[in-house]
This record gives structure tokens, sequence and C-alpha cells, in this order.
């Protein structure tokens, strides 16, 4: 008998694996190849714990500690002088690691430069808010909120900024299900219905490739144009569609079905 | 009396055409089908293709309202989100009775390719619809098709009687 191993852990499996793939890593080079990084990395030192640090396709990553990410933020955009803040967010590891990496993204223009600062934390750790020092963080850091459940301290308004307010769960962890959990899958009906009108709706439809041509009731019959639940039997009945009323146009007296031509060449 | 030579059996006896009250009603609720402008994704460019010089809506009757109160029809344009689910029931009801739904697109329609946690999967989930156009989008030409289904549709209506809720699902 085969060995039998557990189908159900959805963290650890993509949509596809090929057993014999094997990712291909992105070649790192010691900073010291770059005199400017290299710089860089020798001012951070003294200040700041340096985990790791490498170049990577002509980047600086560096891994620093996250109790130091405000300062560290800090010091790179007044000393450093990488002035822009592109991207910050979070990648869940949490089946691999049980971690969160928390990542910014920032460019130098005038050393015209880019590094990367990542740090990991647990996943009930809360990081400092850099918002003080980039706006362009207060929105980064609510959507780390809200994609994540990552939280961040010292936020002005820490607030979902995508997903209704009163949402449940964090959709972008790699736990949460694509088709939404059970509160995602009832959220409008629980709503605006109520949780007893569950029964009346039903629940969501999530094939769309499905054909029914016995079902009237719903979408099966496109291009048919039964009436809605109308019975449908195997030897469908003639229903030509007809633009007017059957008795004609109303107020319209002198049009004479008979005789009038339709022209059917749109080019004519 | 004066003898006159009016024969009002005849064309042209009198102005007069004689009808049902339901047929003028109706007449008059389908050829100006005011629809709410509610363009949610690209479907609502279509829509506004639709009313624009070249497919012209006007034609119909039917005239785009940014209100839900002075609207007839809402054509809803484009993929509904969970978040926005409410604020569709709410528009909905405070359209004046009679009302009617279009769903347009697959999105309106189904969810469309939408299968995600954040999208509903149908309008009709939350409101009722009368028509469901298939497309992605739909093409001006099938939205005009669809509102003159719509109209056939009100014209078979029973116009005296209040309108029966309709049943959702």
């Amino acid at each position: 008998m085969r060995a039998y191993k557990p189908k159900d852990d959805v963290q650890k499996k993509p949509y596809y694996t090929d057993r014999f793939w094997v990712a291909p890593q992105v070649p790192k080079q010691d900073v010291s190849t770059d005199e400017v990084f290299a710089a860089d990395l020798a001012a951070l030192k003294e200040k700041f714990e340096v985990l790791d640090a490498y170049i990577q396709v002509e980047q600086m990553v560096v891994y620093i500690k996250p109790e130091d990410n405000f300062e560290v933020i800090k010091f790179f955009k007044e000393e450093l002088t990488y002035d822009q803040l592109s991207e910050m967010s979070a990648i869940d590891w949490l089946a691999q690691r049980g971690e969160f990496e928390i990542f910014y993204q920032m460019l130098s223009m005038n050393k015209r430069k880019r590094v990367r600062i990542k740090m990991y934390i647990k996943e009930d750790q809360a990081i400092e808010s850099v918002e003080k020092l980039f706006r362009s963080a207060d929105w980064s850091e609510r959507e780390m909120y809200d994609m994540f459940g990552v939280k961040v301290n010292n936020h002005p308004f820490m607030k979902r900024i995508l997903m209704p307010y009163d949402w449940q769960g964090f959709p972008l962890r790699k736990t949460y299900p694509l088709e939404g959990d059970e509160f995602a899958q009832w959220y409008e009906v629980d709503k605006i219905y109520g949780k007893e009108a569950r029964d009346i709706i039903g629940p969501e439809l999530r094939d769309t490739a499905r054909i029914d041509r016995y079902d009237s009731e719903r979408f099966a019959r496109l291009g048919h144009e039964v009436p809605r639940g109308a019975p449908v039997t195997d030897n469908d009945p003639e229903n030509p569609q007809e633009y007017q009323e059957e008795s004609g146009v109303f107020m319209i007296k002198k049009l004479k079905k008979e005789s009038s031509v339709i022209v059917d060449d749109p080019q004519r | 009396m004066a003898q006159h030579k009016v024969n009002f059996t005849q064309d042209g006896g009198l102005p007069v055409a004689l009808t049902t009250i339901d047929k003028v009603v109706n007449w008059g609720r389908s050829n100006s089908l005011w629809a709410l402008t509610y363009g949610l994704a690209c479907c609502g460019i279509e829509m506004m293709a639709s009313g624009a010089s070249r497919y012209d809506f006007d034609r119909f009757g039917t005239i785009f309202r940014a209100s839900p109160r002075q609207a007839d029809v809402m054509i809803v344009a484009g993929t509904l989100t969970k978040k926005h689910a409410e604020f569709i029931k709410r528009l909905y009801d405070q359209m004046t009775e009679p009302r009617w739904v279009i769903s347009m697109g697959s999105c309106a329609n189904t969810g469309g390719m939408f299968n995600t946690y954040a999208t509903v999967q149908g309008c009709d989930r939350i409101i009722p619809v009368d028509l469901y156009l298939p497309g992605c989008a739909p093409r001006p030409e099938t939205l005009q098709y669809g509102v003159m289904l719509l109209q056939k549709k009100i014209r078979a209506q029973k116009a005296g009687r209040a309108q029966k809720p309709k049943r959702l699902m």
C-alpha cells in the first residue's frame, strides 16, 4: 500500500506541484561588491543589529530585528537619503516557519539605488508604524492589517481598507480559502436579510460553468428564453421572439405585418 | 337640434382612440423607462455607450437618472462586491414601484470569472431580477434588446394592480 500523506494541509499545498521542480534562486552577491551599498551597510551596522545582508538583482536586502524597524527606516531616510518608500507589505510564511515576513522597499533618488529592509515577526507580534516618516505607509499598513492581520502600533487610523469593517478573517493568508470561509460565503445574506434567510436564498452556486438544460430558474436556459420556472422537456417548443405585441403596435393602425419588410442586411 | 353630418364610426370622425387602461398605462411605463445610473465595472462603459449618441437610448425613452427615486429600472452593470451588497439593496428599496432590474453581464448574473471571497455570486442573491443579459461585457445592442424585452414584459403586465412582491431566488 501507498504511504498515507495528509492532503488537507492547504498551507503547504500550492495549486500545482511538480515533485522534481526546484525553484530557481536568484543569485546573491556579497554586499562588498557594490561600494555604495557597502558604505550604507557599514553605517547601518554601527547603530543597529543586522541579521543578514546581501545583494540580489542589484538591490540590497537587509534583515533587521523587528523592534528596530522605525529607527532603521528613519536612519535610511534621513542619514542614507533613501527618501521614498515605494512599497511595503507582509509575506505569509506561517506554514513554513510560523512567521510573517515584513518588507519595506525603499528608493534613493540621488544614489539611484533601491534597498529592501526585511524582518520576521511572530503571528501575534505588532510592529511600529512608519506613517510618521512616509505618508505612503498609511494605506499600506492598513492594507497589511486588512489582508494579513499584522497589527501596527501608533497608526493614526488602524482599520481595514479594502474589506468591510465588520469582515472577519484575513484574505491574503495562505490558509484563507479563495472562495471564502463560511462567514465570507454568507456575508451579504447574513448582513442584509439575517441568518434565517440562508435557507430561502441558498448557498452560492460556485460552478459557473454548470449547465442544466432542465433548469429554468437560473441561467442554464440562456439563449432559449423560456419563461422562468417553465417546465423544460426534451422537445423544446418553438419560441420565436417577437419584438412587438401580437396585436400590433398600440395606436398604430396602418402597419400591416404581412406587408412589412424586415431588413436583415446590416450593411444595406 | 342642428343636424350635423359627422359620422362618428369612420376614421377622422373624431380624434378619439379607444383602448384599455392597462394598455395606456403600460404604454407610458414601457416607453419611458428611466434607468438608474449604476455602472459598477466595465459593463458600465457599455451601458454608457448605449446611452450615448451612436446607440441612443433616448429613442426608447430610456434616460439615465442619478437618483433611485426617479428611476424605474436598475441596470446592474458590473461586478457586485460583498462590500457593496448592502448598498444595492438600499438603492433598490429607494426606487419607487413599479420597478424593474436588469442584470447586465456575467458578473452581475453569476459572479462571472470572480469566483472569489469578495464577490457576490449573482446579484439575484440580493434583489429580484427581471432580465439577465449574457456577455462579458454585453454589447450595447444586447442591452438595447434587453430593454426591448423588458418593454415587452411590462406591456404584458396588468397595470392597475399593485405589483406583487417578486420572489427572491
